[in-house]
């Protein structure tokens, strides 16, 4: 594979941006990228708009091998670029949502239809000019499909049960499963345009609860970018303290996902079980931080608060505690048949597509893709640490219940070495900068794959930001995982997945 | 498995004391809900949870209630499925523009005596969302709320002594 640069059209390279280099292109330069992506050369890691300077489209790449990244730029006078969607599928629902937020057309594209705008705002591109809304909106026009016998399911806003909204529009033949198309936005609270001036510190409780159950994640990757933009260094203990509650958090992600994957299979026992384990990391978090999901803990400069006193102990004999009941857990999930004949063999995503849409976390590790954002490109204190990134790939229920199960056996063992390591020192470092617009890219992965943030600075101020879920290219792995399955295995495939509304939905 | 179940017998259980209801939820519910509603509180109540745009901080809390330590079941609270068999409906989030009609139509299908309890500080004024073109505002803003829960988000004990209060009958007049 040849390296990143020699992929990336010829472009003025923008010295503010850092860590990794940002280009500006022309149109053709753009469509190359687009050439790139499509020829399985680099990984789309976003791709979104920017009205602030001039008209523009931004998309991240990434060389899976090399941890390599680069954002590529299009100014866009005339709000039309040529679209990548039409080479590379996964950067369809992207580029709608950018047709939807920004009012900028990808040229040529596969599908234009709207995304995240359901028709109920005042105003039409909310980030771009802002224009009044239309006063009645065409039907969205589901896509259509013929065949004897076929029906028709629609699901939600509204599911049954404590999770978010979101619709889902089944085709079945008889059981099994034709064709699933998502349609999400419920929750689009506009967090972007919120950003748009906001101080750091407004901005990073706003990233902090993009996604509440990574809240600790997107913390990270905001502080990154934002870190990276003013080229100002966390100190050693915030950094490590950073991991010790990233990973408590994939811990307790994790323990409530194998619980619930179960659930949904009729499980109770391992539901019931892994609650209690679940609930023991909170309470460890709540006593250690001072809030149970650690919300607002990270900041840009460092952390907020500091390990309580005794909070080591506390954390190790609660981990220690886990580590003797977990493996009888695991040991039940492998040998309770009837569990297996559920999971094994449902809901499989390729190897193919998983590298295709550059499938984060552990559908992506599931299905044979390699990829941690904690080793590539890899960032403080990870980089001083041991740990395996464990690849499966059968791409089923059972494989992403696994990935999740040595995962945890993983996050027990970080926390050990970073309480062993520990430094002492500040946990912040004073933000300066000299006032110049910056721009700075943070990846940090959550329990669910790689969350990105990028910043354009204005001062102390946020000029944009972007967040990217890791769910924007899980979500139409979903589509794809559930055809030819049963409608009631779809739950137990959603929940494998376990994607964010709200990070999606932003 | 015979084992984990065995010792789930053997064991004492896990699940806590319960907490006192929370004096100002229930000032609060005393203030909007008249006297005859009230009389049909405090009997097992069924509880619809519905996401208004909350960022599922609230909702994995809200999950906690069901795990051994609260128990919320033992209290006859018990989350159900549809609506329809609702007594209560739970409300997270801010309401953002997008589920307002679907927030509406749950509150419409719920039938009467119904209560809205509103959980989190997006839900009583729209939080950190507020101001946003994708955002109506708190819960309040759609549908009539009686009772709300603080938090960002409330941690399950919080959100125990609100329900908690719900179950608590006003002395016969």
């Amino acid at each position: 594979m040849p390296a990143l640069i020699d992929i990336i059209p010829q472009g003025e390279r923008i010295e503010r941006h850092r860590p990794w280099p940002r280009f500006v292109v022309t149109p053709p330069g753009w469509r190359d990228a687009a050439a790139a992506l499509a020829a399985g050369r680099a990984t789309l890691l976003a791709l979104w708009g920017d009205a602030g300077l001039a008209p523009m489209v931004h998309m991240a790449i990434a060389d899976d091998a090399t941890g390599e990244i680069a954002v590529i730029s299009l100014p866009c006078p005339t709000k039309t670029f040529p679209s990548v969607g039409a080479l590379h599928p996964p950067a369809i629902r992207l580029e709608r949502a950018i047709g939807s937020l920004f009012g900028y057309e990808p040229v040529s594209a596969p599908d234009a239809r709207p995304w995240l705008d359901l028709g109920f705002w005042d105003v039409k591109h909310p980030l771009g000019d802002r224009t009044p809304a239309p006063a009645t909106h065409p039907a969205y026009a589901f896509l259509q499909t013929e065949g004897e016998a076929l029906h028709q399911i629609p699901v939600g806003p509204v599911h049954a049960g404590i999770i978010e909204p979101g619709h889902f529009r089944f085709t079945a033949s008889g059981e099994t499963v034709v064709r699933l198309e998502q349609r999400l936005g419920y929750v689009h609270k506009g967090i972007e345009s919120l950003m748009t001036g906001a101080t750091l510190e407004e901005a990073a409780r706003l990233a902090g609860r993009t996604s509440g159950d990574s809240t600790v994640a997107y913390a990270i990757a905001f502080a990154q970018a934002v870190e990276a933009a003013l080229n100002v260094q966390a100190p050693p203990r915030a950094l490590y303290l950073r991991a010790l509650m990233a990973e408590l958090e994939r811990l307790a992600n994790h323990f409530g996902d194998i619980g619930a994957i179960c659930n949904d299979a009729s499980f109770a026992l391992m539901h019931a079980h892994c609650g209690i384990l679940r609930e023991e990391v909170l309470r460890a978090a709540a006593a250690c931080f001072g809030h149970r999901l650690m919300m607002d803990r990270v900041l840009p400069s460092g952390v907020a608060v500091d390990l309580a006193a005794g909070g080591a102990d506390m954390i190790r004999k609660t981990l220690r505690g886990i580590a003797a009941r977990f493996p009888r857990l695991v040991e039940l999930y492998d040998n309770t048949a009837s569990l297996q004949d559920r999971t094994a063999a449902t809901g499989i995503v390729g190897a193919e597509l998983a590298r295709q849409f550059g499938a984060p976390g552990y559908v992506g590790r599931a299905s044979g893709r390699a990829f941690d954002a904690r080793k590539t490109p890899g960032y403080a204190p990870y980089d001083r640490l041991e740990f395996e990134i464990p690849v499966l790939t059968a791409g089923d229920v059972n494989a992403r219940v696994w990935v999740r199960i040595r995962e945890v056996e993983q996050s027990l063992n970080l926390i050990e070495q970073i309480l062993a390591r520990l430094p002492d020192g500040p946990i912040a470092t004073p933000l300066g900068g000299n006032g110049a617009p910056a721009e700075g890219l943070g990846l940090a992965e959550s329990f669910r794959g790689d969350v990105l943030a990028w910043v354009r600075l204005d001062g102390l101020r946020v000029a944009r930001c972007h967040l990217r879920d890791p769910s924007w290219f899980q979500w139409p792995l979903l589509e794809a995982a559930i055809e030819g399955n049963i409608v009631a295995d779809f739950p137990l495939c959603n929940k494998s997945f376990n994607c964010s509304y709200s990070g999606h939905d932003l | 498995m015979r084992r984990t179940l065995l010792e789930g017998l053997t064991h004492r259980p896990l699940t806590e004391t319960p907490p006192a209801a929370d004096e100002a939820a229930l000032k609060e519910l005393a203030a909007s809900v008249d006297r005859a509603a009230r009389q049909k509180l405090g009997r097992s109540l069924a509880i619809r949870e519905v996401d208004a745009g909350s960022c599922n901080g609230c909702e994995l809390e809200i999950h906690a209630l069901n795990n051994a330590f609260y128990d919320l079941e033992r209290f006859g609270l018990r989350f159900v499925a549809s609506p329809r068999h609702a007594d209560v409906l739970i409300v997270t989030g801010p309401v953002t523009r997008n589920m307002r009609e679907a927030l509406e139509r749950t509150y419409n299908a719920t039938p009467d005596p119904k209560w809205v309890v509103a959980v989190g500080g997006c839900a009583l004024d729209g939080g950190v969302f507020a101001g946003s073109y994708a955002v109506v505002g708190g819960v309040g803003a759609v549908v009539p709320v009686d009772l709300h829960i603080a938090g960002c988000p409330p941690t399950p004990l919080q959100l125990l002594q609100g329900l908690l209060a719900l179950l608590q009958r006003p002395p016969a007049a």
